[in-house]
């Protein structure tokens, strides 16, 4: 019998659903998420970065060391698959 | 695969090599509008991508590689990482931090940005673009 892992499963999955009943809103305008940061890139992100697009300017400017690891991480993909399969 | 999944259907082959190109069109779109729209490097490669899939599905797997050849892609996979590298590296030559776009260079601080992010996510896109064209030829290849 697998009485005790499931005992614990359903524990943390209790704990889990009680965590998001606690979870903010979606959307909600005083969440911590819409109050800290958001604001600053609405008001700042077209000077400082001279792009229209939040989104692009968070992605490649404010967080331009996590896009730069993401496509370093497409390329190692690609070349494991290269090493393990071959170039075709 | 070597031969197509539809034979040698004549709608299939003649539609997916007429929409091909726009497919391109629309993902050459997507990546020059990726800093006023919603879009970007990422976004634009798999779509491109995803033409060369189509003609692999419809004309055959050497005819896809026929369009877009080995000699080609090798230079771009690796030139997405290189171009944001250097372009950070470059940003640390101007008196930046690395990455740091904002540096003025001829134009105010702004327009380099914008640009350099632009070239930024061109990279991202090639590199994009010929991973997912690798990987898709090497899983599919015979």
């Amino acid at each position: 019998m697998k009485i005790i892992p499931s005992i614990f499963i359903l524990f943390i999955g209790v704990m889990l659903a009680a965590a998001v009943a606690g979870m903010p809103e979606f959307g909600d305008p005083n969440s911590p998420a819409n109050t800290h940061i958001v604001p600053y890139y609405r008001e700042n992100s077209l000077e400082e970065t001279g792009v229209t697009e939040i989104v692009t300017s968070i992605v490649v400017s404010y967080r331009g060391y996590d896009t730069f690891g993401e496509v370093t991480v497409i390329f190692t993909a690609g070349t494991g698959v290269i090493a393990l399969l071959g170039r075709k | 695969m070597s031969e197509s999944l539809f034979g040698e259907d004549v709608i299939v082959r003649t539609i997916a090599r007429l929409v091909a190109p726009f497919i391109q069109l629309f993902g050459l779109y997507v990546l020059m509008h990726g800093h006023v729209s919603p879009g970007g490097g990422f976004q634009a490669g798999v779509i491109i991508a995803s033409s060369f899939i189509l003609l692999a599905l419809a004309l055959g797997l050497p005819e896809s590689k026929e369009r877009f050849k080995k000699t080609i892609r090798l230079p771009m996979e690796s030139s997405g990482p290189l171009i944001f590298a250097l372009i950070g590296v470059t940003c640390i030559l101007a008196g930046g931090y690395y990455l740091q776009y904002g540096i003025a260079f001829l134009f105010p601080p702004a327009v380099v940005s914008a640009i350099l992010i632009s070239a930024v996510e061109i990279g991202i896109g090639i590199t994009v673009l010929a991973m997912i064209v690798t990987i898709f030829y090497a899983m599919a290849g015979d």
